[in-house]
């Protein structure tokens, strides 16, 4: 009786809680806030040298920023919301409602937060935790070299002990927004002589500390989203290892979870005019409203099943974290469903567009939007570890399966 | 409402699992089959499910029932998908116990619910008459004689349709073939002069049948909801059955999945064992994400369903849909990659297929229910 009892005040609080922020939202949240980004400038990733493309945009991130609420579940001590599961659930519900955009988006919220709660110390947590809920330092991750990509943990990037330093040498690739990012997460080989996974240590670094330089890799979209770093003798104290000397897998690994929690999310699930829709407008329609192209209207709702089934999995997913049932590498399994359903949905938006859909440069293209969108998400199966990756980890990690 | 299970909900699919998988494995169905069994389902069974409250588990307490919901009624679901049991539990608890209770007056309640809630009668619904589930396609006709109504034509995939003691037949009143307008739930009972039915044994030696109606008289009473506005309690009532078969489809594809992720464990071939073979654990990874996805939405349907049945319907077609590829493919790759034996009928995986098969048909196919979003949504 005094279960249920309790659960029915929770709920009661939960309604409430909803009622609010609901209220909060509708009053604090400007309209311009309310729809999908259209393009990269629409994002705000925070930084030191970060600006506002837009007033609406400069309003919405501070308001969310002051009640904590760039980083709604982190504890408010980090400069987070404190929010419960459940609340933040709620939170996430209510945004959605409304179509409210995330007021800060960035790789220290996604990836470099969770690993430093779990496996910073305490100074390193009231450093870095606290700029990231403001939006002060931008972060970018340094992980994949040229020659460790899916075998990640050949990483050859070397940290040489000197002192109370470490002296970095080497280079990373595919590092995501590098020119822009304030601060580096960064794997590097601290024991040679050690197994590969033995051998590696997390550690957090200045972008502007001497010795760092960056380059764009011009992509096949025709953008540069990714970068190769160098270092040439980065001299970064031994205090900025997150987690134990030469135990930098752990955290790499626990990173990656996140990672790919992230990657498998990048789909514009439910936000936008459905693909039916989109379709429709170049298309066309028969008498009864029905697409005039069979076999795509039979690709497009085969698309809606499995997205909106996905959607009910990544919401279980979630629900299973909290509740402490859910199994580590599950965030795999999202990853490669979730990215290959984006490459499909970007496939039905090339076919339904037709001609249209090729143009790359012109105005009426919003600069080939649709084309380049297309060609960005070839990377979403590579990039956070390999669809096949993914799936031998699920086989290995879930399954069970013999042969590692 | 948290996509995970409650306590209460756990203690609930531990006990019917404890129940169905040590009284009816999959053997209880081969020799229900081998045996020819008249009945087609275990009668002992049946009254220990009715003990257990879960032969009314979907009817209100003041009619004798556990007044649980969708949600609980799938985890038996997939219990009984798990082992393949027959059971009356599909025809009778769930989807007549939710056609009388959404659509029956109070007599009708009194007079029924009582009696499924203590395991005394069974019920079907009798809707499909073509080879494909087509409801609005119903032709069967009721013609208003003196004050009730004679009922022609003729039914298939009646669920238990040879041991009901309740018949209930979706007629056209008015209207024509397509139409939503013009359909009414009649109760019938089966042993009225006019009905035959001829016991269809099928593919997966679960119990199905054909039924002839000429010239079925029923009085004005045996309306189940109002005349000509039938569609509407039938969505519902239909909607319910789908939630529940998709739940059958998950224990049915998570079994199956289970016993050859086993299989791949033990077996050998080229001096390893087959589980060391990429080619087949890329295969078996993908077939978990599919059955974790479709899990995860056939929860979100049965949780619609029991937010707001009128409301679900998106919900339960992306959860039939999912479920019928899900199975679909579970059961091809479980045969496949058991190799030869998995063509044995000594196997049991062989059950798990045919199984499958019906349930892909019951109530819709994957086509059927993805051509229902896509019309919902307009395009």
């Amino acid at each position: 009786m005094s279960e249920s009892k309790t659960s029915e005040t929770e709920t009661a609080d939960l309604e409430k809680f909803r009622s609010e922020t609901r209220a909060w939202l509708e009053a604090n949240c400007p309209p311009e806030m309310r729809k999908p980004a259209t393009s990269d400038a629409d994002v705000f990733w925070g930084g030191r040298n970060a600006k506002f493309s837009s007033e609406p945009q400069r309003i919405w991130f501070e308001r969310m920023r002051d009640k904590g609420w760039t980083v709604p579940d982190w504890p408010r001590e980090y400069g987070g919301g404190g929010l419960c599961a459940a609340e933040h659930k709620v939170l996430r519900s209510e945004m959605a409602r409304i179509g409210a955009r995330p007021p800060l988006s960035s790789f220290g919220i996604w990836m470099l937060g969770p690993a430093l709660l779990k496996y910073g110390n305490e100074a390193q947590k009231k450093e870095h935790l606290p700029k990231i809920a403001a939006g002060l330092i931008r972060w970018c991750q340094g992980y994949s070299e040229p020659n460790a990509g899916s075998d990640l943990a050949s990483l050859q990037t070397r940290a040489e002990s000197d002192g109370d330093d470490f002296v970095i040498t080497g280079s990373k690739i595919w590092t995501s927004y590098a020119n822009y990012a304030d601060w580096i997460f960064c794997l590097v080989r601290t024991d040679p002589a050690a197994k590969k996974h033995d051998g590696i240590s997390f550690i957090l670094f200045d972008m502007t500390s001497k010795g760092v330089t960056t380059k764009p890799i011009l992509l096949i979209s025709g953008y540069s989203p990714f970068c190769e770093t160098f270092f040439d003798g980065v001299r970064v104290p031994k205090s900025h290892v997150v987690g134990q000397i030469n135990r930098g897998w752990d955290v790499a690994k626990y990173l990656l979870q996140h990672e790919r929690a992230m990657i498998s999310g990048m789909g514009e699930r439910g936000v936008g005019r459905p693909l039916g829709q989109i379709a429709a407008d170049s298309v066309g329609t028969d008498a009864q409203g029905k697409l005039d192209d069979s076999m795509l209207r039979g690709k497009i709702a085969s698309f809606d099943v499995d997205e909106a089934a996905l959607a009910a999995c990544a919401e279980r997913a979630v629900d299973l974290a909290k509740a402490g049932q859910a199994h580590p590498a599950f965030s795999s399994a999202m990853k490669y469903y979730g990215t290959e359903l984006n490459k499909r949905r970007y496939e039905i938006l090339m076919s339904a567009g037709g001609v249209d859909a090729l143009e790359w440069e012109s105005e009426r293209s919003r600069q080939g939007a649709r084309p380049r969108a297309w060609l960005r998400t070839k990377a979403n199966s590579i990039e956070g570890g390999t669809s096949e990756v993914m799936l031998g980890i699920v086989a290995k990690r879930i399954l069970d399966l013999p042969g590692a | 409402m948290a996509l995970v299970l409650t306590e209460e909900q756990s203690m609930l699919r531990d006990s019917a699992r404890g129940l169905i998988s040590d009284k009816a494995p999959v053997s209880h169905l081969r020799s229900l089959r081998d045996s020819k069994d008249p009945t087609g389902f275990s009668k002992e069974l049946w009254h220990a499910f009715a003990e257990m409250g879960f032969a009314g588990l979907l009817v209100p307490e003041e009619f004798g029932g556990s007044g649980l919901g969708f949600m609980e009624a799938g985890i038996i679901m997939e219990e009984i998908g798990r082992t393949l049991m027959p059971s009356p539990f599909l025809a009778t608890s769930v989807v007549a116990a939710s056609a009388l209770n959404r659509g029956g007056n109070a007599a009708q309640k009194f007079e029924y619910l009582p009696k499924i809630s203590n395991g005394s009668l069974l019920a079907t619904v009798a809707i499909d008459e073509g080879p494909k589930h087509r409801p609005l396609r119903t032709a069967l006709q009721a013609v208003r004689a003196g004050n009730g109504f004679k009922l022609s034509g003729a039914k298939a995939l009646v669920v238990d349709g040879h041991v009901a003691d309740l018949f209930i037949v979706a007629a056209r009143t008015s209207g024509s073939a397509g139409e939503r307008d013009g359909l009414t739930l009649f109760l019938v009972n089966p042993k009225a002069k006019g009905v035959s039915i001829e016991r269809t044994i099928m593919v997966d030696a679960h119990n199905a049948a054909r039924i002839e109606l000429v010239n079925v008289e029923v009085t004005a009473d045996s309306v189940l909801g109002e005349v000509d506005q039938g569609a509407a309690l039938l969505d519902g009532v239909l909607d319910i059955g789908r939630g529940a078969v998709a739940a059958e489809m998950v224990g049915l594809s998570e079994e199956v999945f289970g016993r050859t992720v086993e299989y791949l464990k033990n077996r050998k071939q080229f001096g390893k064992l087959i589980g060391e073979f990429q080619a087949l654990q890329h295969r078996a990874a993908e077939l978990y994400i599919d059955i974790e996805i479709t899990r995860a939405a056939t929860m979100k349907a049965l949780q619609a369903l029991d937010a707001d049945v009128a409301m679900a319907a998106s919900a339960v077609a992306v959860a039939k849909a999912r479920a019928g590829t899900t199975a679909t493919r579970a059961v091809q790759e479980g045969v496949q990659m058991h190799g030869g034996m998995g063509m044995t009928d000594q196997f049991d995986i062989g059950f798990f297929m045919k199984r499958a098969r019906v349930c892909e048909e019951l109530f819709g196919d994957a086509n059927y229910h993805t051509e229902q979003l896509a019309k919902a949504r307009g395009y």
